[in-house]
């Protein structure tokens, strides 16, 4: 049987997967971790420790307390230097805790034991309990509070759970290594989630270049009900939200609407790691997987990091920067976000630090629109990027909003496969951007 | 000539006639009546549509100052003071005279300021390199260096110098306020145009604190407050680590721009200063 994928767009950049043999390796303890108070989407928390507070690791330092908001725990022990603006990824000044580091005391409680505990006797109110209170998000990238991704609205039903591991950006094999070495933890975390849920059906969707987490899922996943590991054709961008949905269980959610619409919820591997250990181990989310890769860095590697460390850190213990780094990017290099400092902590939602070199960084000069629909050809929300881009260009915001911009999920197809190199995402940034605005007023009147 | 000329001719002007007497009537009925003045306002306006009174148009101006019947809170800037009075004289209203502007770069942020310390190769759009990053600088409320005031300007009057990465505002400009609202870092400021042309301003918009903001630029103001205290005139006010100076209260003695430890404000069009001694000699003789 043919591999399932998503029907429309979609383009193939090159997987340099480079990193994906490298075993998780703990990395150290850093000497001052700082914790961004806005890591997740939503309000930012509220800070609970003041400066010269001495916190434990583990400790709870900053609260959410809005509806969509997340709890934030040290990830260190050591005394509070400051609550204070630090820099974050885009070179602006965030609000943040920065804690300089003394030793590693953990809270109690916390089990750091690196048995499997499988069996779990907790209802449906605790399990959501203890995922608010370890103060998980999406650590796909977009770092959505999950307590409020898993609680289904009144009328609304789930009925399958869908676990992205699909991993379709270049470079980054985060996902990849966490399937191969803690895949069954995993599937504790994804039973856990389907009994929040209360369905009885998850699928595992993996693209189908990680050949061995797939095997080793599927054996490991019999021991388990009602989970199904998937392979998909690996084409990108398979992993977000709509196109996974589209290509794991064939249905289309609706313009402007959740998963949920369609009976379908979907959380990353990473998340449902992080679940795992809240709810069996009792840790909140304090540590994640990061690639850290590039073509010119000495050692790609997969790193368990704790939370507020610097990417400096990261970028050393892999074998220091390489001469030829063009552009430091937080992610991966289709959706990634090029840092202006390596000072800047890692946080919930980084999944990888990609070092590109200058010749691959560097852009191709624009030229004109030759017409050639290619971008609309590769869109995977069947859009016209090339006409988004003109209407964003002339401000004309009316027409852009019907032509379905705020349906762009900002994936960078089109500007990958123009042969032009026009900066068509870029553009169409702007415009949806100002859309959003445009639409937030309206709904505010 | 032969009968049928005949009748078309008559049949035509027949036709023509009720035409004309029909569509006289029809004329009357849906008859606008605009007040001619209107016209002669806007033919004394400059034409030029910038939007710097705050209307839609110079029309949309002329059709507020004849409905209104003063000029009261009315302006041209591109006109100034003497359009005004024309327009004053030909209406009969009292002329009001507002004091001359010219939109004014607050950021000194120059290459050699505030050294780059990354590259910035996206679309060159202030409003979208702001969403992204902070600049290249590293300042959060500096220039971005892609001139969307200098696309927005309709008079040519900004240009965007090689030397410094900073627009600079020509003598032409007319204060239409285009630029204020194009940048998204709200750097661009309108003030008083002052005498011969002499200003004094601070130029740094820069929020954040003395520390971090020092460290992207030499030239921030670092919000010390060293001026506040200099100014024998209350015309300075300290507010989110920033100073700025009031135009109206500012009487351009230039004592701040000696005290500001970093040099953040700046004075435009003065004569070179002289030593201590003789300028105190010049004052006395003034």
């Amino acid at each position: 049987m043919a591999l399932r994928t998503f029907k429309i767009g979609g383009v193939h950049p090159p997987e340099c997967k480079i990193a994906e043999h490298a075993a998780i390796e703990e990395l150290g303890i850093p000497k001052r971790a700082i914790f961004p108070l806005g890591q997740s989407l939503g309000a930012p928390s509220v800070p609970i420790v003041k400066k010269g507070d001495m916190v434990k690791v583990g400790q709870l330092i900053a609260k959410g307390e809005a509806f969509i908001s997340s709890n934030i725990h040290s990830s260190v022990s050591g005394k509070v230097f400051a609550v204070d603006d630090y820099l974050d990824a885009s070179g602006y000044r965030k609000p943040s805790i920065i804690i300089d580091v003394e030793g590693d005391e953990w809270e109690e409680g916390i089990d750091r034991s690196p048995n499997l505990k499988r069996d779990f006797s907790l209802s449906k109110e605790e399990i959501l309990n203890k995922i608010k209170e370890a103060g998980i998000v999406g650590m796909g990238g977009a770092a959505f509070p999950t307590h409020v991704k898993l609680t289904v609205p009144a009328g609304k039903k789930a009925e399958c759970l869908i676990i992205n591991a699909v991993e379709c950006e270049p470079y980054l094999t985060a996902d990849h290594r966490l399937m191969l070495e803690k895949g069954e933890e995993m599937l504790v975390g994804v039973s856990i989630i389907m009994r929040a849920l209360e369905v009885s059906r998850a699928i595992i969707g993996i693209e189908n270049n990680k050949k061995d987490a797939i095997q080793h899922l599927s054996e490991s996943a019999k021991k388990f009900q009602g989970i199904k590991i998937m392979a998909l054709k690996v084409k990108y961008p398979q992993g977000a939200e709509k196109q996974l949905v589209k290509a794991a269980i064939n249905r289309e959610i609706p313009s402007g609407k959740l998963p949920l619409e369609v009976g379908a919820v979907v959380t990353n591997a990473g998340t449902s790691l992080a679940v795992y250990e809240a709810v069996q181990k009792n840790k909140p989310l304090i540590d994640r997987i990061v690639t850290l890769t590039g073509k010119s860095v000495a050692k790609p590697s997969n790193f368990l990091v704790r939370n507020g460390s610097p990417v400096f850190m990261l970028i050393e213990a892999a074998g220091g920067l390489p001469e030829d780094t063009g552009k430091i990017i937080s992610g991966g290099p289709m959706m990634g976000k090029a840092v202006t400092s390596t000072d800047i902590p890692v946080t919930k939602g980084t999944s990888g630090i990609l070092l590109m070199t200058q010749k691959e960084s560097k852009r191709v000069p624009v030229q004109n629109c030759i017409r050639c629909a290619k971008c609309t050809t590769a869109c995977p929300m069947g859009l016209e990027p090339y006409y988004l881009a003109i209407l964003s260009t002339n401000e004309n915001y009316e027409s852009l909003e019907k032509e379905g911009v705020m349906d762009c999920i900002e994936c960078g197809s089109c500007h990958f496969t123009c042969p032009s190199g026009r900066p068509l995402l870029d553009t169409i940034r702007v415009g949806k951007n100002q859309v959003g605005k445009i639409i937030r007023n309206r709904n505010v009147r | 000539m032969n009968d049928i000329m005949l009748y078309s001719l008559i049949t035509l002007v027949a036709l023509g006639c009720i035409a004309a007497i029909l569509l006289y009537f029809i004329a009357q009925k849906f008859k606008v009546y605009e007040d001619p003045r209107i016209d002669d306002v806007v033919d004394l306006l400059p034409g030029a549509n910038c939007g710097g009174c705050g209307f839609a148009g110079c029309r949309a101006l002329a059709e507020a100052i004849v409905k209104d019947e003063n000029l009261e809170g009315k302006s041209c800037p591109p006109g100034g003071n003497a359009t005004m009075e024309q327009i004053a004289a030909v209406l009969g209203f009292a002329a009001t005279i507002t004091e001359p502007q010219i939109a004014v770069v607050r950021c000194n942020g120059s290459f050699e300021n505030a050294p780059k310390k990354i590259d910035y190769d996206a679309v060159g759009s202030c409003y979208f390199a702001h969403t992204l990053f902070a600049g290249e600088g590293g300042c959060p409320n500096g220039c971005l260096g892609c001139g969307d005031c200098i696309k927005s300007c309709q008079f040519d009057a900004i240009f965007m110098s090689k030397e410094t990465g900073l627009p600079v505002v020509k003598d032409n400009c007319v204060a239409c306020s285009a630029c204020v609202k194009a940048c998204p870092r709200g750097i661009i400021e309108l003030r008083n145009r002052g005498k011969k042309e002499r200003r004094i301003f601070v130029s740094c918009v820069n929020t954040e604190k003395g520390a971090p903001a020092k460290k992207n630029c030499a030239v921030a103001c670092i919000g010390c407050g060293k001026c506040v205290k200099s100014c024998s005139f209350e015309a300075i006010t300290l507010n989110k680590n920033l100073a700025y100076i009031d135009y109206a209260k500012c009487k351009l003695c230039r004592k701040c721009a000696t005290e500001c430890p970093t040099g953040a404000i700046r004075e435009l069009n003065f004569p070179p200063r002289k030593e201590p001694k003789e300028t105190v000699a010049e004052t006395a003789e003034a």
